[in-house]
């Protein structure tokens, strides 16, 4: 049994439950039609909600990864709706293609810019990096309400529709989108050195500037591609309704986000990440969501299961609790080395 | 090319921010200048105009949005009245601090729309006693004693529910239909109430079945992700009561994803009739409207103008709500100020 104690087992074993429950209530639910030429079906729904999670995610892996934590994605994902709604509502052609380039142009340069900003904060001017995001979180919902003027803008625009509701090859195009960036994120990590870069600066910056790594532009680095795809994400978000909504979009996708990265077993000491895994940790929570619905849970004691749910992963993975699971009682060390002889586990 | 005016606008509030930056608590969104002018408002009611002190709740929506839109253009010079405004941001403390500022101050009349239901008793009490009267709108308080204020001008939410629950019971009742309601944010006032006005209205009819009910946080993203999970629960949908407008326009992305057409394949009932959701009625993919009128300006001024003349009001005025159709919808909409 020597696959249960990969370190994405037991999160795998969520989500497969997760699944199964749905089945069992509703035997159709992993099947999948042709519905105007495009795929149709719960894991679809599932795939192209994840879409914008997945992004935020991803950039909140490798924050979290030197050690840093990003708050203001939430925020960031607000500003990129409504700067690129406000552009085509204000534009003469909202249904032209050039007009939305432009305009997702000028939303992703602003979040860029953004996110630099949150790495100058970390990197150059060394202010913890809870704080110097919470500046953006808490000003930057501000900034979006300025942009909309306090309303809810709506468009209408074929070529925006399709960022969070368009299909492409049967399959939602903002997955496609998520997944090619978190396929480059992932070469660019596991086929480069700079993973190892990444985690060093999170295990010991010091050490690693001493060592040569230059610790300063790789932090600024994962700042700025944090905002960048918060930015991403608000598109998709805002295009999947068609509507900025400054107060509302992207509420609370930060605490989401990092609690996808923790599901996925990236540490919140920063060091070791895994993609893989934070993958793993947005699939499961967005399954969760749907299945609220499906299962039909009262909306009173909804954050309670959701709670529970998500208890019962990490739980499983505390090391504590695994190494009870396979080997009796817990040892006082740190660290946690693999039994030697392999043991029955009570799956 | 009005593209320069956003460019502008952009510039500004980036700007804006950044500045904004340097004081990072304030945070929060007024969307304008005159948010912050409460606490340093005159008062104290020079010449024959009324002083009136007004604490909105913040700028959460587009009801809201044009809530303070009505208010700020009926008590203007012009109309007899010097407004203090001031925007809470969602929060009952700054709330208290503004009322407590205006009672300072001395204004002639205090106005607010509570940002929740209860903790008013002190800071009315004092308001009391310094013989400044309150009006209440939009939302109520809960206290005991009623002589704390003199009137509460809102909508009923109860009501509103209820005629989206008859409007259902005339039109589609007698054969077999399956509900679906998304419901406002879990245990918000208007969410309770407009759940159970609706219920009420169906009751007797065994027929109308409400066979899923979630929240969507009177949100459009959430409405359509809770649509998306009922549309893969149930084969069988025939009618969504959506809270507000937002979720119900959430709804029908959800189900024009899913190839059917909302309105005729499913119909769709909600609560507002803010801009958007007009229009949507208006195109026929949601089938009615109750109304939750947010234009309060005029019935407020008539109250402070009684109020500081002497005379006795009423302690509840339901603000008349409309209901619309789609053929009323497409009459109605040109001359829409929201």
């Amino acid at each position: 049994m020597r696959f249960t104690r990969h370190r994405l087992f037991w999160p795998l074993v969520a989500l497969v439950a997760l699944l199964v429950a749905n089945t069992i209530n509703t035997p159709d639910f992993l099947g999948l039609r042709l519905q105007d030429g495009h795929l149709f079906g719960a894991p679809i729904d599932i795939l192209r909600n994840s879409a914008p999670l997945l992004l935020v995610a991803l950039g909140m892996t490798l924050v979290i990864a030197t050690r840093g934590i990003d708050l203001s994605v939430g925020a960031v994902v607000a500003i990129s709706g409504a700067v690129a709604l406000s552009f085509i509502g204000s534009s003469s052609d909202p249904g032209a293609l050039s007009t939305v380039l432009v305009a997702v142009g000028i939303a992703l340069a602003l979040c860029f810019v953004l996110g630099v900003w949150n790495g100058f904060l970390v990197s150059v001017l060394g202010i913890q990096p809870i704080i110097a995001t919470l500046v953006l979180m808490t000003a930057g919902r501000g900034i979006a309400m300025l942009i909309t003027e306090g309303q809810i803008t709506t468009i209408n625009s074929a070529p925006y529709r399709v960022i969070g509701g368009g299909y492409w090859i049967g399959l939602p195009v903002s997955i496609l989108i998520a997944g090619a960036i978190f396929a480059l994120v992932a070469v660019l990590t596991r086929r480069t050195a700079l993973g190892v870069l990444i985690e060093s600066v999170g295990i010991n910056p010091e050490a690693s500037r001493l060592a040569g790594v230059q610790s300063r532009s790789i932090v600024w680095t994962v700042y700025a591609l944090s905002g960048l795809f918060a930015g991403i994400a608000g598109l998709m978000i805002s295009s999947n309704v068609m509507a900025a909504d400054a107060n509302n979009a992207g509420l609370f996708i930060e605490l989401d986000a990092i609690l996808a990265v923790v599901i996925g077993g990236t540490s919140l000491a920063g060091g070791k990440f895994s993609l893989a895994g934070t993958v793993v940790g947005v699939f499961i929570i967005q399954t969760l969501t749907l299945t609220v619905t499906i299962l039909g849970i009262s909306p009173s004691i909804t954050p309670l299961f959701k709670a529970i749910v998500v208890i019962a992963v990490v739980l499983v993975q505390a090391p504590i609790v695994r190494r009870r699971m396979s080997s009796g009682p817990p040892r006082p060390t740190q660290t946690a080395p693999a039994p030697k002889t392999p043991v029955e586990v009570a799956a | 090319m009005r593209s320069t005016n956003f460019t502008k606008r952009t510039v500004a509030a980036v700007a804006a921010g950044f500045m904004a930056l340097g004081l990072a608590a304030c945070g929060g969104g007024d969307g304008g200048d005159d948010a912050q002018a409460g606490a340093g408002g005159e008062g104290g009611g020079g010449g024959d105009l009324i002083s009136v002190g007004f604490s909105q709740v913040g700028a959460e929506s587009g009801w809201r949005a044009a809530n303070t839109k009505s208010i700020k253009d009926t008590l203007t010079e012009e109309n007899g009245f010097e407004l203090s405004f001031s925007d809470a941001q969602q929060k009952q403390e700054n709330q208290i601090q503004a009322i407590r500022s205006y009672i300072a101050q001395g204004v002639d009349v205090i106005a607010f729309s509570p940002v929740v239901e209860s903790g008013w008793d002190a800071v009315l009490e004092e308001a009391k006693n310094a013989g400044i009267p309150v009006v209440l709108t939009d939302r109520a308080v809960d206290s005991e004693d009623e002589s704390l204020y003199e009137s509460f001008i809102g909508s009923d939410f109860v009501l509103e529910g209820q005629r989206a629950g008859e409007w259902v019971v005339e039109n589609l009742g007698g054969e077999p239909l399956n509900v679906v309601e998304l419901q406002g944010t879990t245990g918000a006032a208007p969410a309770v109430d407009r759940k159970e006005g609706f219920e009420m209205a169906i009751e007797g009819n065994p027929e109308i079945q409400i066979i899923a009910s979630q929240t969507g946080n009177f949100t459009r993203t959430e409405g359509r992700q809770v649509m998306e999970g009922f549309l893969q629960a149930h084969d069988d949908i025939d009618l969504v009561y959506a809270h507000n407008d937002d979720m119900g326009l959430g709804a029908i992305e959800a189900i024009e994803a899913a190839g059917l057409t909302p309105g005729e394949d499913i119909k769709i009932v909600t609560i507002d009739a803010v801009k958007d959701g007009m229009q949507a009625l208006a195109d026929g993919k949601i089938n009615y409207i109750v109304e939750c009128n947010p234009l309060l300006g005029p019935d407020l001024a008539d109250i402070i103008k009684s109020v500081v003349a002497g005379e006795e009001v009423e302690k509840r005025i339901v603000v008349e709500d409309q209901a619309f159709d789609q053929a009323a919808a497409i009459e109605a909409l040109p001359t829409r100020e929201y």
